[in-house]
């Protein structure tokens, strides 16, 4: 049954921005409950304005609602003024399309893309009326699904979640639901069975950890009876490299899902009635990224590189205008500067878009001399801040995380933004980088006063450098898994250095708060034992871990004392390269043993190079070994030891239109 | 405001209902959304000059966040002529819910900025109680009538908003009591009350219905407000 919409009313008005509760936005899909199949609810664990700009749930609610038998619907968390007065007026949490709530849904799909999430995943559990654990719930229960770039280490919240979906959505939620509708009124065992099968799915209830006296994982473990083969057993990933981890057993990893080539773009984008971030359109031109920077967590879980053609995109655009009316199209990518037809690609978009005042933002370039001519291009002589990620300041902290460029270079392209007419940079580095040294961040500041010059040469004590100055997370699955996080109190000594050297017209600094860089890097690396930790800080208060302003961190602190769990375990600690770590039970397709190699490059300083032209054989091509595609950015594979047993001509390439499940058996 | 450029060729004003999800929508987010409609109907607008051009659009009267209203004004300039029917034909399907279109007709490009042209702005409020919310409306419903009375009669009535203190008594043209309390069934010795009003709404003289509501006791009860109509100065 609906809500009482009655209530609802007579509570809108006493909080923030009412209109992220009301649904009713152009180009929402509201359709018939009663006479739909399935119902799925796709859950955000952020508020609508963040949500609304999350192109992930987008992508997933166009592929859903496409089924003529599925309804999907959205809910994000309400703000902390809302469920409170939710609470006091008794209505549970509910979706914005046919307000239902959301126990009445079949599945709940949330989607976690940072870690920070985790303690509004329970409160929307709990605002839902639903039991918070997964063990605590049965087949009278929607089954709780999770996706997205945080749960590539699912287990802080394997406690809470029936199922995680890892890696590409796309195509792995429609087989979820399929495996839910084959399975449907059967047990939440059998359902769970029924998932588990599918390829991408870790049910972590399938699964024990052992734990050795020192807190470091032993092993991870099918628990009796042991899961169920995958479809197409003999399909099963097999171990990558010498298992360094213990118990290769019972189809672990859960190698991540892929969709070889990115399906075409959502294009009826909902229309937000409230102001939201990224109050635009958004179509992803590349998913990937093919410079291996070692902190970058979506660098390497992402890969391999899959870009849309030209003609794509643009069509996308074309289909967005009168679908839309938005004035801005954002192209999205993890780095802009490297789609291999950015330039043909931005003067398309100009010649055919020119006249019908459309803005285009391009994110994520480079600090190169083409990337500032693409962004004149595309600014139409609109001039707001250039970005620029160096990341670090030195060369030789530069070559620890592999983002070659030399600070001569960077200084030259600073100077032509400033000619070409733009009068602010921006500036992202992080500090606490392994082998980062007090000159390194020092170097920061002189960089910084270094672009001011540049500046001030154009545009006199107009020109503006804003500094932003991220604390280092060590995160799972890249070549910095092993190393710690820098402890709070060298942080403050830094950040207070940079307060200091920072100073005066025309120069802002911005920097993260210590203890949101310490939670966010304990959640990144928890195992499952912090389930109890992160639903004792949801009890005591904490929500919104995100947000400097609502953050708690004394209820974190005391719920990491009451379940004797010390944060600093996961992490300040280095680990020795042959620990197991919890997150081994997804792979990303990456050897462990390639970002171990990664790992001790950069501290012998040595770079490696973008493989676009020269495969590394980070085991990407190894994963989906019988895939290739001409959309990827990996050269054709090459026939060379480390690629066992493939010869030319075995690798399986895939056609546009075709997908992972398409692929032929052999 | 609009100013004259040059590439607009023709000002047509919409009268428009607004409520449903698009009821706390803010001003700025209804201009926005009018815009994103326009554009969705490929609607020639004219555009503002300078490095960010704008569509050029004036809404008549900013409505609160959480009111209705049911004859509101937009001004919209294209820089091509089109038929109004042609144009109407075009919007209405593609408005978002909540929107809905009475009537567009041609004006005049000199016309002055709608916003100037408002002078007062007539409201339906509807109001529910419970007598522990109002203070002193555990009394006989026929009270009601013998506030407003008491109300209008007054020489002064001294409101404080947002920090400023004003007179309301010179802003209020009109105050009736539209529907008797009513009852509301379950709601013991509660009811609902509808009021009337016509509110001065000119630039720098505006008041808000909530501020009749709150002289008149009732500051503390659920309303719903709903712009009937706004009136234009006269000349």
């Amino acid at each position: 049954m609906q809500i009482d919409l009655s209530r609802l009313e007579h509570i809108l008005p006493t909080v923030q921005k009412p209109g992220r509760y009301v649904g009713g936005e152009y180009n929402s899909i509201v359709k018939d409950w009663e006479a739909t199949l399935t119902r799925v609810c796709l859950a955000f664990p952020d508020v609508y304005d963040l949500g609304m700009s999350n192109l992930g749930l987008a992508i997933l609610y166009g592929v859903l609602n496409a089924l003529p038998d599925v309804l999907a619907e959205r809910a994000y968390m309400p703000w902390v003024d809302m469920a409170a007065a939710m609470r006091e007026a008794h209505i549970p949490l509910y979706s914005l399309e046919n307000k239902r709530p959301l126990p009445d849904f079949d599945l709940i799909g949330f989607s976690l893309p940072y870690e920070q999430l985790y303690t509004n995943l329970l409160e929307m559990l709990d605002l839902a009326g639903l039991p918070l654990k997964a063990s605590d719930r049965d087949e009278q229960h929607p089954l709780i699904i999770a996706g997205g770039h945080a749960t590539f280490n699912p287990e802080p919240v394997a406690d809470f979640v029936d199922a995680f979906v890892i890696g590409d959505g796309e195509e792995t939620v429609v087989d979820v639901v399929r495996a839910y509708q084959e399975t449907r009124g059967d047990s939440r065992e059998a359902q769970l069975r029924a998932l588990a099968r599918v390829s991408g799915i870790y049910v972590p209830r399938f699964y024990d950890v052992r734990y050795n006296a020192d807190g470091t994982v032993a092993a991870i473990e099918p628990t009796p009876p042991h899961p169920p083969p995958r479809k197409g057993g003999e399909q099963t990933p097999q171990p990558l490299s010498p298992p360094l981890w213990g118990g290769q057993r019972g189809g672990l990893p859960i190698l991540k899902r892929v969709v070889p080539i990115l399906p075409p773009p959502p294009t009826r984008l909902i229309i937000p009635t409230v102001d939201v971030a990224h109050n635009r359109a958004a179509v992803e031109i590349q998913r990937g990224c093919t410079r291996g920077c070692r902190f970058c967590h979506a660098g390497m879980a992402m890969r391999p590189v899959r870009e849309r053609p030209v003609e794509e995109v643009l069509e996308a655009i074309e289909a967005i205008l009168p679908q839309t009316g938005f004035e801005e199209v954002g192209l999205l990518s993890l780095s802009s500067s490297d789609y291999s037809d950015i330039e043909d690609l931005v003067r398309a978009i100009i010649k055919r878009f020119g006249d019908a005042h459309l803005s285009i933002s391009l994110p994520a370039l480079r600090a190169d001399s083409f990337s500032v001519t693409l962004a004149e291009a595309i600014a139409r002589g609109r001039r707001t801040g250039f970005t620029f990620a160096p990341e670090a300041a030195t060369e030789r902290l530069r070559a620890i995380i592999n983002k070659p460029i030399s600070t001569d270079q960077m200084l030259n392209v600073a100077q032509e933004v400033f000619e070409r007419g733009w009068r602010t940079i921006k500036l992202y580095f992080m500090i606490g980088l392994p082998g980062e040294r007090v000159d390194d961040v020092q170097a920061i500041a002189g960089l910084a006063r270094a672009v001011r010059a540049m500046g001030r040469k154009v545009h006199g004590r107009r020109a503006q450098v804003n500094v932003s100055v991220n604390t280092f997370v060590p995160k799972p699955h890249t070549p910095f898994q092993w190393v710690g996080l820098e402890p709070t109190s060298s942080v403050h000594e830094k950040q207070a250095l940079l307060r200091r050297e920072l100073r005066g017209r025309g120069l802002k600094l911005n920097y993260s708060d210590p203890e949101a860089t310490l939670l966010e890097a304990t959640l990144a690396r928890g195992d499952r034992r912090l389930g109890a930790v992160v639903q004792r800080a949801w009890a005591l208060g904490a929500r919104f871990d995100a947000w400097d302003e609502q953050r708690d961190f004394g209820a974190w602190m005391r719920a990491f004392a009451e379940a004797g769990f010390d944060p600093g375990f996961y992490a300040y600690r280095e680990r020795p390269p042959d620990e197991t770590f919890p997150w081994e039970v997804v792979s990303t397709g990456v050897h462990k043993k390639f970002l171990l190699e990664e790992y001790r490059r950069s501290q012998r300083g040595e770079m490696l190079a973008d493989c676009r032209e020269q495969c590394h054989g980070c085991g990407i091509l190894g994963a989906y070994g019988d895939g290739w595609s001409d959309e990827w950015r990996c050269p054709p594979p090459p026939e060379k030891p480390g690629f066992p047993g493939k010869k030319p001509g075995f690798y399986h390439t895939f056609k546009r239109g075709e997908t992972d499940n398409d692929r032929p058996t052999s | 405001m609009a100013q004259r450029n040059g590439s607009d060729v023709m000002r047509l004003r919409i009268t428009f209902s607004k409520g449903g999800p698009l009821t706390y929508t803010s001003h700025l987010d209804l201009a926005r959304a009018w815009e994103r409609s326009l554009r969705r109907a490929g609607i020639p607008l004219a555009y503002s000059g300078g490095f960010n051009p704008r569509p050029k659009l004036q809404l008549a009267a900013a409505l609160p966040l959480g009111h209705t209203g049911e004859a509101e004004w937009l001004d919209v300039w294209l820089e091509e002529p089109m038929p109004v029917k042609d144009f109407a034909r075009a919007l209405v399907p593609l408005l978002p819910d909540g929107l809905v279109i009475s009537q567009v007709h041609q004006v005049r490009l000199k016309e002055p900025a709608l916003q100037t042209q408002i002078a007062s702005a007539e409201y339906r409020v509807t109001v529910e109680w419970h007598p522990e919310l109002v203070e002193g409306w555990d009394e006989p419903v026929e009270q009601v009538e013998a506030r407003i009375k008491r109300m209008l009669a007054a020489a002064e009535l001294p409101h404080e908003w947002r920090g400023r203190r004003y007179d309301l008594r010179p802003l209020i043209e009109r105050l009736w009591l539209e529907r008797r309390p009513e009852l509301v069934e379950g709601q013991v010795g509660g009811g609902e009350v509808v009021l009337g009003m016509q509110l001065a709404a000119r630039a720098g003289a505006t008041a808000r219905p909530e501020a009749v509501l709150d002289v008149l006791g009732m500051g503390e009860a659920f309303a719903r407000y709903h712009r009937r109509r706004l009136t234009a100065a006269a000349g």
